[in-house]
C-alpha cells in the first residue's frame, strides 16, 4: 500500500488505484466528468488534471489515468491546476446550450455543480454555438439532446463495457462529435436507462420522467428493488406523494449502482389508475365495493366454511414480515400447510433452502461458476451484469449448462447444451471425468481447477424452462453437489421476494427460518401454539386437488395462477371448481375474476418492511408514498382475519413481527433491525459473520458473539446413497442455542421420472421469461408495457425445413395439451430438436401447451402455408 | 549549399516502373535484407543505433533507441506508419507509390531486428495509387520469397499486411493508428500506460516506424551504420527528404544531407526550390510541418538540423517546409492551418475538441471583419488553455499532440505579424482580399 502525498497531506493509497480515487477517499475531491469508479478510465474530459511530480518537476496529469506510486507528490490546488480546470470548464460550456431552466438535470447536474465549484464564472465565447436537432428518441425510454452532451463517453462505455450492448457510440469527429445510436437501430438494451443516471449533464433524459419534477422538489428514501430477486438497492423519489423516479444506489455486494430498465421504471405501476382501492365482494356476477369491515367479514366467512380444506397460493410479492404473518396465519388459524409462494415455475423449497448458499460476490470471484438456470439477462438482469463483468474482467470461468443459448453463452468458457429433461444426464457426464468430449473435459477441468472437491466453485441454480419439470434440474443439482462438496449454490429464482417468502415458510413442509415441518414442528408448536401435523400440497397439488373438488377454498396472495402457472387449463379448472376464493392483491387479474372477495393491498414504496434477495440478503423496504384508497399491508389483513376467525397472530406492528421472526425463525436468529439497513445482511447472520471474519466476502456485519462459533460442517457423504443429506449449511443453532431446530439440509429426492425417449417427429419445448412480459409490473407501467414483444417460436432452421415451414410463415404448434398458431423464427443458434417459446407474452403461449405433470413438453409443428 | 551525399531513399524514383519487383531487383533490391539475414538481429539493431537514424515521422526519436525499448512480452508487432496526412507533407506518399519494395525491404529488416511476429503497413486510405502499388509489391514479394515462411531459406518467417486507413488525420498519431488497426475509432491512447513499445497493438509490445525511416534500413545494412552517421552532423545524421511547398518556383521533394544545408539553400538554390515565385520577397516559412512554429527571413541561414531548429523554438517535424511570400495574408494563413486542425481533431479530449473550434471561429471573425482588439489576448489565452506554454514535451492538457499543434500557427502569426491582425480589426477585414 503506497503512501502518497496530496496537497501536503499523507494519504494511504491502494495498490493500482488511480490518483483521483485515492484522493477522494482522503476527502480531497478532484472534479471530473468522464471518470466513473465502476468503469475503465478514458481520460477524455481532462477536468481532473492535477500536478504530479515527475523527474522534470511538477507537471499536469489526468488523475483518473495515473495510478498511485510510492511517495508520489500531487498538487490539486495550484494556479496551474486552477487554470487548467477553468480552461476545461470554459471549453465544455462554449457549445453547451445553458438551458438549465428547462433541463431535467438542472439542480443535480455535475456540469452545473462543477462550474459552480471550479469554473471561471463567465464565458468569453461570443460565437454561434453548435446546433443539433433535439431531442431525439434513442429508444422508447430515453431522449437524447446532443447539444447538452459533453462527450464524456460514460454512456458509450456503460453499454459496451458493462451491459455488452454497444448500441450507442460517437459519430463524427472534432467539435462535431455527437453521441448517437446507429441508423434505425434503437438502443435495445435491458439496461439502457443506466446511461441516463450516468450522464453528467441533461443530454440523456428518461422519457417517463421528462418535465415531471424539479430535483430539489423530490423526496427520497433508500429502498430495495423488488422487480426481481437480485435486490438492487435503489433511491425511491417522489413528488407530491407520487413516485417519479428510481435511481440505482451503489451497493458493493449487490448492484454496483446499476438497475435494469424494468426496475427503474416499474414505479409507474404503483401509481396506476388500475390499482385496487377498496375491498370488493362478489354480488352475483359483479364485484361491489364494500367497507373493510364487510370485506373482511365476507373473507372470514368464506374461509371459516372451508375449514382446513384451503390452500394459500402466492406470497413472493410480500415483504418478509407480511409473508411471515400469512405463513403463521395459514398454519395456526386456517390450520393448513397448503401454502406455496411459487407458481410451479421455480424449484422445490428443500433445494433452495437446503443447499449450501453462495453470495453474488462469491459467484463473481469464484474460480469457476456454473450456470444452470434461466437466461439471466432476461430474468435476473443485474446478476447478469455482475457475472458478465466477473467473466470478462475477473478470473472467473463461466460454465453453462443450458437447454438453449443464452445471453451469457458468449462469455462462457464452455456452454453445454442439454436436451430438455436431460440436465442430470449431462451433469453426470460432466462429473464422471470422461475425456471423451473435449468440451465436457474443459468444463470439468474448469470446475476442478483449484480443488477436486470444487472448493470455491459456485453453481447458479434456477429453472431454465418451465416446459420441463423441476425434478430434472434438482437431480442435476444433486449430481453436482455430490461431486463437488466444496461448491456453493446461488439460487436464481426470479420473483421479487420469493427467497424471503421461502425463508418465512411459504412452502409446504417448510416453517419459517429454513426448517422443515418435521424437524421444526415442535419448536413452532411451542412458539405458535400449533402447526399442522401433515405436510401440505404445493401449487400443482393444490390446483389438482381443487380440480378434483378436494379443496374448498383458495387464497390468492398476489398470485395469478391462470397467467403464472405453466399449465393454464389446470389453473382455470381449479379456480372454477373451488367454493370460495379470496384474492389479496394490488390489481385485479385473470385469476381474481373468479374470486369471491378481493382485498386491496399496499404496493411497493407504500409500506415498510424487509425483503430477501437470492443470496439470502435481508435489506430494507422503505415507504415513500401513501397507498391509494384504503389499501393496506398484507400482514394487517392476516392479523384482522385471524381475529375474525377466533385466532390471534400476536403482533400489531411491523417491529413486533420482526422481533418474533428473529426469536423464532432459526435462520434469522441475531438479525437485529440495525443489520438490515444499508446493504443489509446475509442470513444466517452468524455463519456469514464468520465468513466475513475470514475475509472471504468482505462484508462488514456486526456479529452476535453467541452465534459466531457456528461452524461450517461438511459431513461426509456416501456418493452412492442418494438419500444422504449432502451438506449441512452453517446453522445459527449449531452447536449452542438449545432448542432451535436445525436448518434444513438438502436431501435429493428419489430418482425422478425419466423423460420419454426422443421422438424424432417432435421438438422439446423450452420456455423462459422475458424481462418485459405480461406480468403485473410491466402491464401497469405504460413506459414498460410498450416494450413487450410478440411471442415467436424459435427453432433450428433444419427442424423447420423438415416440416416444410418457410421463414416468415406461421405454424401450427401442437402438444397433447393444446394447439396454437404462432409466428416462427428460424434461429441457427438453437439446438436441433428443441424449440423456444417464452411464457407470459401477449396472446396464447406455452401455458396452453404445457402439462405440469409431465417431465418435458413435446410439441409438433405443422406448416399452415402462406405468409405470416 | 548542396553536398555530394548519395540519394539513399530516393535513388530509384523516376526509374521506369520503379515500383515493380523486376526494377527493384535490377537496382540491387533486397540485398540489404539478404545481408541482414546473415547477421544476428542484435547486430542489425546495433548498426541502426550506430547510424543515429532519427525517426522521420515528426517526433524525431532515434529509431535504434526505440527498438531497444521494446518490452519483453511476446508476441511483439511491427507497424509501419504510412498515414501521411499533414498538409504540405508528401514524402511517404512518393515512397509508397514510387518504391514500395524499398518500404517492404525496410519493414522486413526492422521486423527481423526487433523479432516481430507480424508486421502491418498502415497506408493512408486516400493514397489509392500507393495502396495499389504497395499491395501489388507485397504480392510480388511473397511470390519472390522475401515475405512469408522461411524467407530465403534463413528460417526467419514474417507476414506483412497492407492496411488502408479510413480517412482520419489523427490516425497518423501512432496510438490512434493502433486503435484504428484494431478496428476501433481512431482515438489516441493515454501515455502512459500506452507507450507502444510497452503496450501497443492488442496490448502487446509494438514498434511503430515511419515509412521513410524504414526506407533507410536497406542502405544502412549495406553501408553500415557508421557510413550513415558520417553523413550529416551529429544527431542529425544521414540524408532526409524535405517536402518543399508554397510560394517557391520548384515545389517538390528533395533528399538532401541533413544539417549541412540551410533553409536558404533549400528555398533559393536553383537545384532545389529555385527561389520565390515572381521574384517576391520571403515573408515567413514553416520549417517542419504545419504544426511547427514559423520562422522569418532572419532564420534562413539556420541549417536543416533537428536540434538547431528545436533550439530556435520550432521543429523539423515531418520535414515539410512551407514558404509564404510577401503577398500572403498571415491571418488567413494561420486561420487556414487552424481550420485543418479543428476539422481533424478526433474530439476525444475537451481542450482540443472545443478549443480548436473556438479559435477557428475567432480567426474567421478577424479575417472576415468582425475582429475586436480583445480577441488577440483571448486567442493567446485560449491557445494557452489548449496547450499551456507551447513547450516540449507538451503539458498533458490533451491526450496527444494534435491539441498542442493548434496554437503554433496562431501564436507564430500573432508574435511575428501582430500589426497585420490590428489592420484586419481596424479596417474590418482582410487588406489582401
Amino acid at each position: 500500500m503506497p503512501d502518497i502525498v496530496i496537497d501536503g497531506k499523507k494519504v494511504e493509497a491502494k495498490d493500482g488505484e488511480m490518483i483521483i480515487a485515492a484522493a477522494e477517499r482522503a476527502g480531497i475531491y478532484i472534479p471530473r466528468f468522464c471518470w466513473h469508479p465502476r468503469m475503465k478510465p478514458v481520460g477524455m474530459c481532462r477536468m481532473c488534471l492535477v500536478e504530479v511530480k515527475g523527474p522534470r518537476g511538477f507537471a499536469l496529469q489526468p488523475s483518473c489515468y495515473v495510478p498511485v506510486a510510492p511517495d508520489q507528490e500531487i498538487v490539486t490546488t495550484s494556479d496551474t491546476v486552477k487554470k487548467a480546470q477553468d480552461g476545461v470548464l470554459e471549453f465544455l460550456l462554449i457549445n453547451h446550450p445553458l438551458d438549465c431552466p428547462v433541463c431535467d438535470r438542472g439542480g443535480e447536474c455535475p456540469l452545473q455543480d462543477q462550474t459552480f465549484g471550479f469554473g471561471p464564472g463567465e464565458s468569453r465565447f461570443v460565437e454561434e454555438k453548435r446546433h443539433w436537432a433535439k431531442p431525439i428518441p434513442i429508444n422508447p425510454l430515453i431522449a437524447l439532446d446532443r447539444e447538452r452532451c459533453i462527450q464524456c463517453a460514460r454512456c458509450t462505455r456503460f453499454q459496451e463495457e458493462v451491459a455488452g450492448d454497444p448500441m450507442i457510440d460517437f459519430v463524427g469527429r472534432g467539435d462535431h462529435t455527437e453521441v448517437n445510436i446507429f441508423a434505425d437501430k434503437p438502443l435495445a438494451s435491458n439496461f439502457s436507462a443506466n446511461i441516463v443516471q450516468l450522464c453528467p449533464v441533461g443530454a440523456l433524459t428518461a422519457t417517463p420522467y421528462r418535465f415531471k419534477a424539479r430535483p430539489w422538489d423530490l423526496d427520497v428514501v433508500e429502498s430495495t428493488c423488488t422487480a426481481c430477486a437480485v435486490g438492487c438497492r435503489i433511491a425511491v423519489q417522489s413528488s407530491s406523494n407520487r413516485l417519479v423516479r428510481h435511481l440505482g444506489v451503489d451497493s458493493d455486494p449487490v448492484n454496483h449502482g446499476w438497475l435494469c430498465d424494468k426496475g427503474r421504471f416499474y414505479y409507474e405501476a404503483v401509481d396506476s389508475p388500475a390499482r385496487l382501492t377498496n375491498p370488493l365482494v362478489r354480488k352475483g356476477d359483479e364485484f361491489v365495493e364494500v367497507s373493510w369491515a364487510e370485506g373482511l367479514r365476507a373473507a372470514a366467512d368464506g374461509l371459516r366454511a372451508a375449514g382446513a380444506s384451503v390452500g394459500v397460493l402466492g406470497g413472493a410479492r410480500l415483504p418478509n414480515e407480511d409473508a411471515y404473518a400469512w405463513s403463521k396465519f395459514a398454519r395456526t388459524v386456517l390450520g393448513t400447510d397448503n401454502v406455496d409462494c411459487q407458481m410451479g415455475d421455480g424449484l422445490p423449497a428443500e433445494a433452495v433452502l437446503g443447499l449450501p448458499r453462495a453470495t453474488i460476490d462469491e459467484a463473481c470471484s469464484a474460480p469457476a461458476t456454473l450456470l444452470l438456470g434461466p437466461d439471466l439477462k432476461e430474468e435476473l438482469p443485474v446478476l447478469f451484469l455482475r457475472l458478465r463483468t466477473a467473466a470478462l474482467d475477473g478470473d472467473t470461468k463461466l460454465i453453462e449448462l443450458t437447454p438453449r443459448p443464452t445471453a451469457m453463452s458468449e462469455h462462457a468458457v464452455v456452454s453445454l447444451v442439454y436436451r430438455p429433461g436431460e440436465a442430470a444426464t449431462v451433469a453426470r457426464a460432466l462429473v464422471e471425468k470422461s475425456d471423451q468430449d473435449s468440451r465436457l473435459a474443459r468444463a470439468a477441468e474448469a470446475l476442478r481447477g483449484e480443488s477436486e472437491t470444487g472448493e470455491g466453485v459456485v453453481i447458479v441454480l434456477g429453472r431454465p424452462s418451465v416446459a420441463e419439470s423441476a425434478d430434472g434440474i434438482v437431480q442435476a443439482a444433486a449430481v453436482l453437489a455430490r461431486a463437488f462438496p466444496g461448491a456453493k449454490f446461488l439460487t436464481a429464482l426470479r420473483r421479487g421476494n420469493v427467497h424471503g417468502a421461502l425463508d418465512m415458510g411459504m412452502a409446504p413442509g417448510i416453517l419459517p427460518g429454513r426448517v422443515s415441518l418435521d424437524e421444526g414442528g415442535a419448536w413452532f408448536t411451542d412458539g405458535w401454539g400449533a402447526v399442522p401435523a401433515q405436510r401440505g400440497l404445493d401449487t400443482l397439488g393444490m390446483l389438482q386437488a381443487a380440480d378434483q373438488n378436494h379443496l374448498q377454498a383458495l387464497v390468492l396472495l398476489g398470485a395469478d395462477p391462470i397467467n403464472d402457472f405453466p399449465d393454464r387449463a389446470l389453473a382455470r379448472r381449479a379456480l372454477a371448481a373451488v367454493n370460495f376464493t379470496l384474492a389479496v392483491d394490488c390489481f385485479r387479474n385473470d385469476s381474481s375474476r373468479h374470486a369471491d372477495v378481493i382485498l386491496p393491498v399496499a404496493a411497493f414504496a407504500e409500506r415498510s418492511g424487509t425483503t430477501t434477495n437470492l443470496e439470502g440478503r435481508v435489506s430494507r423496504l422503505s415507504q415513500k408514498v401513501t397507498a391509494p384508497g384504503t389499501a393496506r399491508p398484507d400482514w394487517m389483513i392476516a392479523a384482522e382475519l385471524a381475529l375474525l376467525l377466533g385466532g390471534d397472530l400476536g403482533f400489531d406492528t411491523l417491529d413486533s413481527i420482526a422481533a418474533e421472526i428473529e426469536r423464532l425463525a432459526p435462520s434469522h436468529a441475531g438479525l437485529t433491525p440495525r443489520l438490515t439497513t444499508g446493504d443489509g445482511a446475509v442470513v444466517p447472520v452468524a455463519a456469514r459473520g464468520k465468513t466475513s471474519s475470514n475475509g472471504q466476502t468482505g462484508e462488514q456485519i456486526e456479529v452476535n458473539a453467541t452465534f459466531a462459533q457456528g461452524e461450517t460442517l461438511m459431513p461426509e457423504n456416501d456418493p452412492d446413497q442418494g438419500e444422504t443429506p449432502l451438506d449441512r449449511p452453517p446453522s445459527a443453532s449449531d452447536p449452542a442455542e438449545g432448542g432451535r431446530p436445525p436448518l434444513l439440509r438438502f436431501t435429493p429426492p428419489p430418482s425422478s421420472r425419466t423423460p420419454p425417449p426422443v421422438d424424432a417427429y417432435s421438438l422439446r419445448l423450452v420456455s423462459g421469461r422475458r424481462l418485459y412480459d405480461h406480468g403485473v409490473l410491466v402491464s401497469h407501467s405504460p413506459a414498460l408495457a410498450q416494450m413487450v414483444s410478440e411471442p415467436v417460436l424459435r427453432a433450428n432452421p433444419y427442424d423447420l425445413d423438415q416440416v416444410g415451414i418457410k421463414p416468415g410463415q406461421r405454424a401450427r404448434v401442437k402438444s397433447p395439451r393444446g394447439s396454437l398458431l404462432l409466428a416462427v423464427h428460424p434461429d441457427p443458434a438453437m439446438p436441433r430438436g428443441t424449440a423456444c417459446l417464452d411464457v407470459n407474452l401477449p396472446g396464447e403461449g406455452p401455458a396452453e401447451l404445457i402439462d405440469a405433470t409431465a417431465p418435458v413438453t413435446e410439441i409438433r409443428l405443422e406448416s399452415v402455408g402462406g405468409a405470416g | 549549399m548542396l553536398t555530394d551525399a548519395p540519394a539513399i531513399v530516393t535513388a530509384r524514383l523516376g526509374q521506369p516502373e520503379s515500383w515493380t519487383l523486376r526494377s527493384y531487383l535490377d537496382k540491387g533490391g533486397y540485398q540489404g535484407f539478404r545481408q541482414a539475414l546473415t547477421m544476428t538481429p542484435e547486430d542489425v539493431s546495433k548498426e541502426v543505433l550506430d547510424a543515429n537514424l532519427l525517426g522521420r515521422g515528426g517526433a524525431g526519436f532515434e529509431a535504434g533507441k526505440k527498438w531497444s525499448m521494446l518490452a519483453k512480452p511476446r508476441p511483439a508487432y511491427l507497424v509501419i506508419n504510412g498515414d501521411e496526412s499533414e498538409p504540405c507533407t508528401f514524402k511517404d506518399h512518393m515512397l509508397l507509390e514510387g518504391d514500395p519494395h524499398q518500404v517492404i525491404e525496410g519493414t522486413l529488416i526492422c521486423a527481423y531486428a526487433v523479432g516481430a511476429a507480424q508486421a502491418f503497413i498502415f497506408v493512408r486510405g486516400e493514397f489509392a495509387l500507393g495502396l495499389e502499388r504497395m499491395t501489388a509489391a507485397l504480392n510480388e514479394a511473397y511470390e519472390y520469397g522475401a515475405v512469408g515462411q522461411d524467407i530465403f531459406g534463413s528460417g526467419f518467417s514474417i507476414d506483412l499486411v497492407v492496411h488502408p486507413g479510413a480517412g482520419a488525420y489523427i490516425c497518423g498519431e501512432e496510438t490512434a493508428l493502433l486503435e484504428s488497426l484494431e478496428g476501433k475509432r481512431g482515438y489516441p491512447r493515454e501515455k502512459p500506460p500506452w507507450f507502444p513499445a510497452v503496450k501497443g497493438l492488442y496490448s502487446q509490445p509494438t514498434i511503430v516506424n515511419n515509412v521513410e525511416t524504414v526506407s533507410n534500413l536497406p542502405w544502412i545494412v549495406q553501408h553500415g551504420g557508421k557510413g550513415f552517421a558520417a553523413l550529416g552532423v551529429g544527431r542529425s545524421a544521414g540524408t532526409r527528404i524535405f517536402s518543399l511547398s508554397g510560394h517557391v518556383n520548384r515545389p517538390a521533394n528533395f533528399e538532401i544531407e541533413m544539417a549541412k544545408t540551410t533553409f536558404r539553400d533549400l528555398i533559393y538554390d536553383p537545384a532545389l526550390g529555385g527561389g520565390i515565385r515572381n521574384g517576391n520577397e520571403l515573408k515567413a516559412f514553416v520549417p517542419g510541418g504545419v504544426s511547427a512554429p514559423w520562422f522569418g527571413p532572419d532564420q534562413l541561414d539556420m541549417p536543416l538540423d533537428q536540434d538547431a531548429v528545436g533550439k530556435a523554438g520550432s521543429m523539423l517535424g515531418s520535414g515539410s517546409v512551407v514558404v509564404m511570400d510577401d503577398t500572403t495574408c498571415m491571418v488567413r494563413a494561420a486561420w487556414r492551418i487552424t481550420q485543418f486542425f479543428h476539422k481533424e481533431s478526433c474530439g476525444q479530449c475537451t481542450p482540443c475538441r472545443e478549443g480548436g473550434g473556438w479559435v477557428d471561429k475567432i480567426m474567421r471573425r478577424i479575417e472576415l471583419g468582425g475582429g475586436r482588439e480583445s480577441d488577440l489576448e483571448l486567442l493567446l489565452d485560449v491557445c494557452d488553455n489548449i496547450a499551456p506554454g507551447l513547450r516540449w514535451p507538451p503539458a498533458k492538457t490533451t491526450i496527444c499532440v494534435l491539441g498542442p499543434s493548434i496554437p503554433s500557427s496562431i501564436t507564430s502569426a500573432l508574435k511575428m505579424f501582430k500589426d497585420e491582425f490590428l489592420v484586419h480589426i481596424k479596417e474590418g477585414g482582410c487588406p489582401y482580399a
